[in-house]
Order: C-alpha cells, then sequence, then structure tokens
C-alpha cells in the first residue's frame, strides 16, 4: 500500500510538469487558414444523418440512397466545378442522442463541408447549436418544422420540405371550398408536426369540431378514431406519419365510419399507402386527398419524373422508384444547384449567400422561398385526390405563408430539367 | 354508454392479445426463470416466414402453420446454442444476451425484408359488426381461450406438463426422479416461442403492418401485463393483458392517448404495491 | 506513454510523504489510495486532452458523463442485486432540470439535477424496495416508457418531443481564446466521473459496502444479521438515482439541448448492456462499459466503411450489419465471459503474471 502511494505521488508530481508544460502549447485558430473543410481541387465531402434502422427507416431509409446516386451521376459527368461529391450517411436510428454523437463525428473528425438534409425534427433540432458554434453550413433540413427557419438565430440552417403550417392552410382551403358546410375535424401526431398543422388549419377554418392526436408508440387508434366518429366528423384532416395514415383509414374501416379523409405529404402517397392496406387498399383510398410539392413518382410524362427514374435505374440499383426516392433525387438537384450558384471559389460563406441570393428552379411546383429573411423550403403544395385507384393532381399549386395571409393559386410555369440533367452554374 | 361499451370491447380485444404474448413470457419464465426479452423479436421473425410463405403459396394457412413450426425450431436453436450457455449465470447475463438477440433478429430480417413496413393480412374480416368487434376479434379471441384450454390440459393433466412443471420449480428433485430435465428446458422454450408466435400472427394484421420492431410495443405490454397478474401464473397473465388493454383503450379514449403509459405506470405502481408479487402471486414458500 | 515510464523511475528517487494517519487502519489507506489513483489518471487525462483532436475529446467527454452514472447502477445491480431498467428516466430528470435552469451557474444546475433526480430516486426507491427481479425491472421499464408521455404532457414546460434548447457558456477566457469546447466538457464530466468513481469506491470499501453484498448475496441471512435490508435497498437506488442525475446533466451540457427520445427506453437499456458487458463484480466494470458504449459508433463507421456494395445490396446493409455485428457480439462475450470485460482482463492479465511467477491470485 505504501508502495502504490508513494509512486503515486511521484508520478503525479512528475506529470504534473507535463501538463504545465502540454497547457502553455497554444491552441491554434480553427477554420481561419485557407482551406475550407471538407472541399479540395477535386472534391467536396458532405455528411447527412438519417433513420437507416429501426421504426423511422420505413420509407426514409430510402431518401439518402437516392441523393447518392443522384451525386453518383453528376460525379460520372465530371462533377461541380470539377469537384466530385462524396456524401457520407450514417445512421441515427432516429435517436436525437445517436445524432448528436454522428453529426460530430461528420464534422469534427470527417471535416464534412456541410450537413445535407439531416432527417427529423427532434433529431436535427438538437444540433443546430453545434452547428452554429462551428460554422457549418446546415442545407435543406428534412423536416417541415418552424424550428428550421429562424434566420436570425440560425443563419445556417435551411429547411427544405413545405412546412407544416403552409401546407396545412392549403389542405384547408381545398376544404373549405370543396366541401362546404361540413363538419371539419383534426387528428394528428402528439407533436409539432400536429401542432403546426392543426394551427393552420385552424387559421383558414377557424376552430375544428373536434380534435384528437396519437403517440407514435401506440398502435391502437381506435379509442380516437372512435371519438371522431361519435362527434359526427364528416372531413378529418390528417397530420400522420404514412404506417398511422394506413392505420387510422384501416380503423375507420373497420368502425364502419364513412369520412372524407385529407391527409397531409408527409402521410404518404397512393403507392405508399397501397402497400400498407394491401388488397382492400383501392377501397379505403377512394376518395383521399393529399397535397405534394414535388411531381408523382408515377406520372412518366413529367420530365422530371422521367430524368429521376432513369437516373434510379442506373445509379441506384434500379431499386423500386417511390415519393421518397423522387424526393432525396430534389435534394440532390438543389443542393448541386447551390454549389453551381455558389461558383468555382466555394467556401462556407459562399455557399449560403448562393443560397440566400435564391432563385432556384427546380422538379417542384411550387417556388422555394430562400432569402436572407426566410429560410424556408418550399412555399405551398398541390392538392391531389386518389380516384378509380390514381392519384391525379387537382387544379393549380397554392402558395400561401406560416402567418394569416391568404392562399393563393400559383401560376408561373414549372421549369423543365436542363438536358444534362445538371443544373447550369 | 355506446363509447364506453366500444371502448371496452375494444380494450377486451387489445387486451387478449397482449394476454396470448403475457402467456409466452410467463411459459419461459416457469420453466427457466427468464424474462426472455428476445420474445417479441423472435415471434417477428416467425411472422416474415408465415409472409413468405403466403406469398409464395397464397395460402394464408400455410403461412400461420409454417409460422409456428418456424418459430417451434426457432425455440429450441436459441435455447440449444444460446440461452443454455446463460443459464446459470446471473439473471442479468440473460437478459444481455437476449437484447444481443434483438438487435441481430431485428438487423438480419431488415437486411432480408429491408426495414419498410409490409402489409399482413387478416384472415377474416376486420370490419365490426357489433359494439366494434370484427370477425377477426372473434377469432383472435376464440384462438387465446383455446389456447389457454390447451396450456391448461398440458400442465394439469398430461404427464410431460407434470415433467416440465417439475423441472421447473424442483430441478434436483426432478433429476433424482429421472426426468431429463435440459430436455424439459428446451420444450418450454419451445413451447413460449409457438404461444409468443402465435400472438404475433394475431396482433400484426391489427398494428401498422410487418417491420421487425412490430412487436415492441407489444412486447412492453405484454411484459407489464405479465407482471400485474404475477410472471409465475397463467390465469394472472391474462387477466394482466386484459386489465392492460382496457385500461389503454380508456385513457386512450376518454383522457389523451399520449397518457397511456402514466396510466400503465400507474397502474403497476397501485398492483405492485399491494401485492409485490402481481396479482396472482405465489405466495413464496422461500420466505423465512 | 513514455512520460509514464520516465516518472516511475523518479518513483525510486522521490522521498516518500509522511503517514501521518498510517495507524487510522485500512480505511484512511484505501481513501488515500483512491485520492492518488484519481489524482494520476486526472493529470494524465487533462494532458491526453491537450494531444488529441476535438472529435476525440467528446468522446472522451461521453465517457466521463456515462462514467457518472454507471457507477451507482453498478453499486445498484452489481452490489445489491436490483435490476433498474429506469435510469434513463433518471437521467432525462438531470438532464431538463439542467436545460430549465440556463441562468444559473452551471455548477449549480447540474447539483439542481442531481437533486432532482435524487428525490425521484428515493421515490421510486421506496415504491421499489418490496420488488425482486422481474418485476423490479417491469416498474422501472414502465418508468423509463413513460417519459416521452411526461415531456409531451407538460409541453409548455418541457418542449414535448422536440425538447429544448439552451445556451451552454464556454469554457472561461483564462484558458485561452481557442480553447476548443470539447476540450471543456471533456475536462467538466470526467470531473464529475471522478468524483463519483471516488465517493462510490470508498463507499463500496466500507462498513456500507459490506452490508450491500450481504443483502445481494442472502437477504434472510442480512436480515438476521440485524440490517435493515428494505433501508439498505432504498439508499442504494438514491445513490444511483443521483449519479443518474448527474450523468444526465452532463449529457445536457453535451447535446446543449434535451429531447425525449434522447433519454427512452433505449437509453436505459444500454445503461444496463454495459455495465453487465462491463462487469457487474466492481467498479471499474463501469469504465469499460463506458467504453464500449462510445466505441459503438466508431465501430459501426468502420463496419460499413468498406462497403462498397451495388446500391441495391449497400442500401440492405447500411446500418444493419453494424447491429447484427453488436448484436452477436453481445451474444459471443456473454456466453463465453459471464463476467464481462473486467473478468475476462482480470483473467488476462492474472494469465500474464502467473507465467512469470505462479502465484495464488490475490484479491
Amino acid at each position: 500500500m505504501f508502495r502504490i502511494a508513494r509512486r503515486g505521488v511521484a508520478v503525479a508530481a512528475a506529470l504534473a510538469l507535463v501538463v504545465s508544460a502540454a497547457a502553455c502549447s497554444e491552441d491554434s485558430p480553427g477554420g481561419n487558414g485557407a482551406a475550407v473543410p471538407g472541399v479540395t481541387d477535386t472534391s467536396i465531402l458532405v455528411g447527412t444523418h438519417q433513420p437507416l434502422t429501426g421504426r423511422a427507416a420505413a420509407g426514409y431509409s430510402k431518401i439518402s440512397a437516392a441523393t447518392k446516386a443522384y451525386f453518383d451521376y453528376v460525379n460520372e459527368k465530371g462533377g461541380v466545378n470539377g469537384r466530385k461529391i462524396e456524401y457520407k450517411v450514417v445512421d441515427d436510428a432516429y435517436n436525437p442522442a445517436k445524432t448528436q454523437e454522428v453529426v460530430r463525428q461528420l464534422v469534427l473528425q470527417d471535416k464534412v463541408f456541410a450537413i445535407l438534409n439531416g432527417l427529423g425534427t427532434p433529431t436535427h433540432g438538437g444540433v443546430l447549436d453545434f452547428l452554429k458554434t462551428n460554422k457549418v453550413p446546415d442545407l435543406f433540413v428534412s423536416s417541415g418544422s418552424a424550428l428550421f427557419n429562424q434566420p436570425s438565430k440560425y443563419p445556417s440552417t435551411f429547411g427544405f420540405n413545405v412546412d407544416y403550417v403552409t401546407e396545412s392552410k392549403v389542405l384547408a382551403n381545398y376544404v373549405k371550398k370543396t366541401f362546404p358546410g361540413r363538419k371539419v375535424c383534426f387528428f394528428g401526431q402528439n407533436d409539432d408536426f400536429g401542432t403546426d398543422a392543426l394551427k393552420g388549419v385552424e387559421t383558414v377554418l377557424g376552430p375544428v369540431a373536434a380534435k384528437q392526436n396519437y403517440v407514435p408508440t401506440n398502435t391502437n387508434v381506435a379509442p380516437q378514431v372512435g371519438a371522431l366518429k361519435a362527434a359526427g366528423c364528416q372531413v378529418n384532416v390528417l397530420a400522420t406519419i404514412t404506417p398511422f395514415t394506413a392505420l387510422t383509414l384501416g380503423t375507420a374501416a373497420k368502425l364502419g365510419y364513412r369520412a372524407q379523409w385529407v391527409g397531409s405529404s408527409v402521410g404518404g402517397d397512393f403507392v405508399g399507402l397501397s402497400a400498407l392496406l394491401g388488397k382492400p387498399a383501392p377501397l379505403l383510398l377512394e376518395g383521399y386527398v393529399t397535397s405534394g410539392y414535388l411531381p408523382s413518382p408515377l406520372d412518366e410524362a413529367n420530365p422530371w419524373t422521367k430524368l429521376f427514374k432513369d437516373i434510379n435505374t442506373k445509379y441506384n440499383g434500379n431499386t423500386p422508384f417511390e415519393v421518397n426516392t423522387l424526393f432525396g433525387m430534389a435534394v440532390g438537384y438543389t443542393f448541386v444547384q447551390a454549389l453551381q450558384a455558389a461558383g468555382k471559389d466555394l467556401t462556407r460563406s459562399s455557399l449560403l449567400e448562393a443560397i440566400e441570393k435564391g432563385g432556384f428552379e427546380g422538379p417542384s411546383l411550387v417556388p422555394m422561398r430562400y432569402s436572407k429573411d426566410d429560410h424556408s423550403g418550399f412555399s405551398g403544395t398541390q392538392i391531389s385526390v386518389i380516384k378509380g385507384g390514381k392519384q391525379a393532381l387537382v387544379d393549380t399549386p397554392y402558395v400561401t405563408d406560416t402567418g394569416s395571409g391568404p392562399v393563393e393559386p400559383y401560376t408561373g410555369t414549372p421549369a423543365t430539367p436542363p438536358s444534362s440533367g445538371i443544373p447550369a452554374a | 354508454m355506446d363509447r364506453f361499451l366500444f371502448l371496452t370491447m375494444d380494450g377486451v380485444t387489445r387486451g387478449t392479445i397482449y394476454a396470448a404474448f403475457a402467456l409466452a413470457l410467463v411459459l419461459i419464465w416457469r420453466g427457466t426463470r427468464v424474462v426472455n426479452f428476445a420474445q417479441g423479436a423472435m415471434a417477428v421473425a416467425t411472422v416474415y416466414i408465415a409472409y413468405s410463405v403466403s406469398g409464395a403459396t397464397g395460402s394464408y394457412w400455410l403461412g400461420f402453420a409454417s409460422a409456428l413450426v418456424g418459430a417451434a425450431l426457432l425455440g429450441a436453436v436459441i435455447e440449444l446454442v444460446v440461452a443454455r450457455r446463460v443459464h446459470d449465470a446471473p439473471p442479468l447475463n440473460a437478459i444481455v444476451v437476449a437484447i444481443g438477440l434483438v438487435l441481430f433478429l431485428q438487423a438480419v430480417l431488415g437486411m432480408i425484408y429491408t426495414n419498410e413496413y409490409l402489409a399482413f393480412p387478416a384472415p377474416f374480416s376486420q370490419n365490426a359488426v357489433f359494439a366494434g368487434v370484427s370477425p377477426y376479434d372473434v377469432f383472435v379471441f376464440g384462438v387465446v381461450v383455446a389456447l389457454l384450454g390447451v396450456l391448461t390440459w398440458l400442465f394439469t393433466r398430461t404427464p410431460l406438463g407434470l415433467r416440465m412443471r417439475a423441472s421447473a420449480f424442483a430441478p434436483e428433485v426432478s433429476r433424482l426422479l429421472g426426468v431429463d430435465v435440459a430436455l424439459m428446458r428446451t420444450l418450454g422454450w419451445v413451447l413460449a416461442a409457438v404461444v409468443g408466435s402465435l400472438a404475433a400472427l394475431l396482433v400484426i394484421p391489427t398494428e401498422l403492418g410487418l417491420h421487425p420492431t412490430a412487436m415492441d410495443d407489444v412486447f412492453v405490454a405484454a411484459f407489464t401485463a405479465a407482471v400485474v397478474g404475477g410472471l409465475d401464473s397463467p390465469a394472472g397473465a391474462v387477466l394482466g393483458g386484459l386489465i392492460v388493454g382496457v385500461l389503454l383503450s380508456y385513457v386512450g379514449g376518454y383522457v389523451r392517448s399520449d397518457a397511456t403509459p402514466l396510466a400503465v405506470l400507474g397502474l403497476l405502481v397501485v398492483v405492485l404495491l399491494v401485492r409485490p408479487g402481481g396479482l396472482f402471486a405465489v405466495p413464496s414458500a422461500r420466505r423465512v | 506513454m513514455s512520460g509514464m515510464a520516465n516518472s516511475t523511475d523518479t518513483a525510486t528517487v522521490a522521498p516518500a510523504p509522511p503517514r501521518a494517519r498510517a495507524t487510522t487502519g485500512r480505511r484512511g489507506n484505501t481513501l488515500l489510495r483512491h485520492v492518488l489513483i484519481a489524482t494520476v489518471v486526472g493529470v494524465v487525462v487533462v494532458i491526453a486532452t491537450y494531444q488529441i483532436e476535438p472529435f476525440r475529446n467528446y468522446q472522451l467527454a461521453t465517457i466521463g458523463a456515462y462514467l457518472c452514472v454507471l457507477p451507482g447502477l453498478i453499486l445498484l445491480t452489481g452490489f445489491t442485486g436490483q435490476i433498474s431498467l429506469g435510469h434513463g428516466a433518471l437521467m432525462a430528470a438531470g438532464a431538463y432540470t439542467v436545460a430549465l435552469t440556463p441562468d444559473l451557474p452551471f455548477l449549480f444546475s447540474l447539483l439542481a439535477g442531481v437533486l432532482v433526480a435524487t428525490v425521484l430516486g428515493a421515490v421510486i426507491g421506496v415504491a421499489a424496495a418490496r420488488l425482486h427481479g422481474p418485476y423490479l425491472a417491469g416498474a422501472t421499464l414502465a418508468v423509463a416508457v413513460s417519459v416521452p408521455a411526461v415531456t409531451t404532457t407538460f409541453d409548455g414546460l418541457f418542449g414535448g418531443d422536440a425538447g429544448l434548447t439552451f445556451a451552454v457558456s464556454p469554457a472561461p477566457a483564462s484558458l485561452g481564446a481557442y480553447f476548443p469546447f470539447e476540450r471543456w466538457q471533456a475536462w467538466i464530466t470526467l470531473l464529475g466521473a471522478a468524483v463519483v468513481m471516488l465517493l462510490l469506491a470508498n463507499l463500496v470499501r466500507s462498513r456500507f459496502g459490506r452490508t450491500l453484498r450481504a443483502v445481494r448475496d442472502d437477504e434472510v441471512a442480512a436480515s438476521l444479521a440485524g440490517i435493515h435490508v428494505g433501508r439498505v435497498r432504498v439508499l442504494a437506488f438514491v445513490l444511483s438515482a443521483a449519479g443518474a442525475g448527474l450523468g444526465g446533466g452532463m449529457f445536457a451540457l453535451l447535446a446543449q439541448s434535451v429531447s425525449p427520445g434522447a433519454y427512452g427506453l433505449t437509453l436505459s437499456l444500454n445503461l444496463m448492456l454495459a455495465i453487465v458487458l462491463g462487469g457487474l463484480g466492481g467498479l471499474r466494470g463501469a469504465v469499460w462499459g463506458a467504453i464500449v458504449l462510445v466505441a459503438l459508433q466508431p465501430l459501426a463507421d468502420w463496419a460499413t466503411s468498406g462497403l462498397d456494395a451495388d446500391p441495391a445490396l449497400q442500401q440492405r446493409l447500411e446500418g444493419t450489419l453494424p447491429l447484427a455485428i453488436f448484436g452477436a457480439a453481445l451474444i459471443v462475450v456473454m456466453t463465453t465471459a459471464p463476467g464481462g470485460l473486467d473478468a475476462l482482463v482480470t483473467r488476462a492479465l492474472r494469465r500474464l503474471r502467473g507465467a512469470r511467477r505462479s502465484d495464488p491470485a490475490a484479491r
């Protein structure tokens, strides 16, 4: 025991000398040098966090693969300004604790140039401050939460998806025009998705007749759907994720409850919902109203769909081409567009300035909002209705704001893809 | 009143399934003194077997049967290869091994079938006929009642069941009497795996769909049910399952959906404060 | 490392400190020894934090945060035999307290977090004192599952599912203008870990430690020996809850944010995995456990980095492959080394030493 003690004191004394020496060594200011993190003359390293495993992986795990496929396509054609894009995707299993870890790995260890399309409100919301402190461009967050549109607080963070308020205002506007006088109710997820969507609906329609919510960990929605039925709701606006949209429609059918269902773009399209509902899908989905801001993956006549489908066949192992694939490609396209706009001398600030200049035209049905004071993505959606086993767009796209502004038709002509499939500089 | 009846029936149908799954947990606990945290993942794996077989043959029942056969095999393999090795280790080791199994099984299922939700249909109509109860619910109820009957008969009337019980409660004495305790333990796992698979086959058509994690939440509810009822008692598992199912339905319907975990916690606190070994606790002989 | 060798050489020259309390018996020795070990390890670690990259510092900080929780959990599970699946919830209590008191100096909000978790732990501990094995596991599991429910039910306070973010003050200016925040984080969490380890290491060696083991090994015999079994169990639970509160506060510091998803059942299960994998036999197991939890991500990264299969196959393997490997590793380690990594290392060291001189292993 004595020996240990004696040795210990000696070691400590010796080490104390070393540490005082080490402490004198100055830390250098990082990131001020000439080199831009993650960027060389021939490459750009970008990272993202996505749920590749666990519950949230359903559907969403296809997004990053599609983005990567688009980058592979661009790289094959020479990249952007001679730089090839490397896309590092890490799995966070939709666990905010894991997101903390993997984003730090991407930024501090892999030294990525930017974080692109990080998915989820609670997951990505937790790393905003870290990304801000490290001055990492945080582009096109995969969430419709208002959290990601705070230019004054988080100047380097940009949203992508149409925000929940805007989309539900467009949906509510359609309900108001198409189903006047009906009893409208609301069923949503118990997080910002649900509360924001409800806010949008009530901005347009006034207070709803009844509202219910669900937690994603409780898969019995019969009590809530039963309550909507008991309240005599005729039109139900849903803020549900795809599996829960299917569960809600199935449960309503089980209870013999017929109503008009109006779902958010987050809640799935015809293909996704059909896969979940199985055989009775055509019956259950007849008349289902939803909306979107990107062309349908089934719409072969749309030049964007055709372009992305070809890329999917060649660069994404010909995996099923669906909504999330198209979304991932759109993310890739928009990012390349931003890189082109930033020009040859790519730096973090030149990229951010280029996005704040806005004016991006791409596969979307509505314009993007990017400007100095607005970091949110798409400005509206277009309604589509499922009829006779087909999902068809209705009317024109509508755009609005997140406040009490009017919901107005958008009449601009949609852009067509450049012949190379790569946005021009 | 209508609403009350509806919520009650809804709770009972959910509770029946929790009961079936809780039974599987009780079977393994009685046989090996292990809470099998991998029960859910094992059961999901067998439902994927049913999915593949049904998809290939077009017959629901062929898939159903192959899931049960697959479950028996899976139960036997896991007992022989893995569980046997941790039987004499501290109880937590068994839980950690089970969690390892969960991760492994879910990952492998994800590799084979992807992490998408797959549609797994019910064999009967799920449209409600009376008070929210559908023919499929009646089928589920019938299966669980029959299961309970078979298990009771097995454990009280057959020599095999007697041997299984004996080797669980008094392994040393049983061994002396010539009972192959190790074999009985394997059989316990087989039986539990089959019951768990049955429960998963019944519950997944009413859920979000087939997914590697599809039984995670059911496991939590069923484990709670088994604890409420008393882990040594099959009857307790059934009662616990029904109580949990009805409670979840009432709270979801009358209060709000996101308060349900708090209600379950409250239930556990109340029950365990009064009866620390669950409602059907066996009076402990080991107490001095 | 060469510094280490040098200083052991100087040990022979350095004068031994006068041993004033040599007569007070083993207890004094133990305390002194633990303080010394902590000091030495502390100095080494502080030096190390200057030599490594910010990301390694962050990993070190995470190890430190886990090391605030895990020793208490080993005390609870390894020494009194209680299984808790709910310590993630107690960590949430500490983390949310820190997040809700951004205006207090960090030390105070940290202490407040410890206090809240301790009170909560006392409530759970009293209710759980009569429960055994799986019943306790089931009850605490329900606690873990309730975290999101609490935060969404009182979302005005806790920010619901998205949680809360808060500002953390940077490292003091006296440390230099470019002192990396990650290094500062590492210092704080490791200091917390050192305090926890020191306190518990002494506690385990004390009379109370023997009482704990007596309760675990044979409750009946312990109560015959005059030990109030229930009180001992509650006390162990409260102590571990305090550690969890501290650890939770540290995690809040690391993330500068809290959300229910980060403190759910996965965290509670991870904590349990860590202590069993590390080894429940002694507090050293906590160190191994913490290292394992932090090493998982780099290992997963490594496992998929070599993947360059065709895109369709790659999509199936990304994410799932590391999980499958981790699951299989858990099974293999637990079936081949029931005592966990600590026992494995001890065995290996003993074999090494045994090769040199056949000395009966001393405890």
